[in-house]
């Protein structure tokens, strides 16, 4: 299925969950946020976490700025 | 390095926000470093214990084991700043804190700034105020980037914000505070702490902005684009304990003429 992954377009395999997506993307672990359209899907929650087509998915982290 | 006399200063008291207690008044920004490593020693020279980063979509793709910010610059050891740097509307700064709060595992102190327009950066009060509310009402701790309007300052304190922080003047442009009366009428109206946020250029700005009563200053370019950023933090933490230091000592009067110090009794000509 076809998801909007930070703004582009990202295949991943149907039944995906967050965790999932971020173990593809070997970002697990990481101190990192997740947002799927605009709502934030908590860390406890990635495991379980269904993704699905068409989703908009946010991975964000800190950076420099003031 | 501490002079002798200092010991003999009777103790400040410490800068508290949100319940906890700063030694530093001095809070930087993370941004505009040539690398983590600068970025680190220039926070180490600088003092400071609350520290701003800015929250944006991870780089995919990038080598995963690159050094991450947070790595350098610990939640154990530094207080986390998160900013809504870039937000131009309330719903997405409200949208940035609550990433925020889910990337720090349920920190909740943010600096909410909400800007107006590029040119200026200058910050949308309107929309400042929407999202402060909100996010309190969410349970965020609020430290507010403002403009430096006494009343409006005074507003987002009795909505629960727990730090003012008006420009010095346009963020980045180094301008020095260019609205004293200003700061001062708003720390003087105020029972939270007032911070300089924005506008700092070199060290006797910082100073100033401590001799107006401020609590604290917030600042990132002036340190980062400074030929040497870690000599200059370095001065800006020398500058904020002067300023505060002038400020509780109470300057002297302004007189319009001289007045002699050397005694005129005793003069042999």
């Amino acid at each position: 299925m076809n998801i909007e992954l930070n703004g582009e377009a990202y295949e991943l395999a149907d039944q995906a969950t967050v965790a999932t997506l971020l173990d593809a993307l070997a970002l697990h672990g990481k101190r990192l946020a997740v947002e799927v359209n605009e709502d934030i899907v908590p860390r406890s929650q990635h495991a379980e976490f269904r993704l699905q087509a068409g989703d908009r998915v946010e991975v964000v982290h800190a950076i420099g700025g003031g | 390095m501490t002079h002798p006399a200092d010991n003999a200063l009777p103790e400040d008291k410490p800068l508290v926000l949100d319940g906890r207690t700063y030694q530093s008044r001095l809070l930087v920004g993370t941004g505009q470093y040539r690398d983590l490593a600068e970025t680190g020693r220039a926070i180490e020279a600088s003092g400071a214990e609350i520290v701003t980063v800015a929250v944006r979509r991870t780089n995919l793709g990038q080598n995963p084991d690159e050094p991450n910010l947070l790595d350098v610059i610990s939640p154990e050891r530094y207080t986390i700043l998160p900013n809504t740097a870039g937000c131009y509307s309330a719903k997405d700064a409200v949208r940035t804190c609550k990433l925020a709060r889910e990337l720090l595992d349920g920190h909740d102190l943010v600096k909410l700034e909400v800007l107006g327009e590029e040119k200026t950066l200058y910050p949308n009060m309107t929309e400042t105020l929407v999202a402060a509310e909100e996010l309190i009402n969410d349970g965020f701790k609020v430290m507010v980037y403002c403009s430096d309007d006494p009343l409006l300052a005074k507003r987002l304190e009795e909505m629960g914000c727990i730090a003012i922080m008006p420009l010095g003047a346009p963020i980045g442009s180094g301008l020095g505070i260019q609205n004293r009366y200003n700061i001062r009428l708003i720390v003087e109206n105020a029972q939270v702490p007032v911070l300089v946020d924005a506008g700092v250029g070199t060290a006797s700005d910082a100073t100033i902005a401590m001799e107006l009563g401020c609590d604290g200053v917030l600042m990132n370019t002036a340190i980062a684009q400074a030929r040497d950023p870690i000599r200059m933090a370095n001065a800006m933490r020398l500058a904020i304990e002067s300023g505060r230091d002038a400020w509780l000592a109470g300057r002297m009067p302004k007189k319009l003429y001289a007045s002699a110090s050397s005694p005129l009794d005793g003069t042999f000509f």
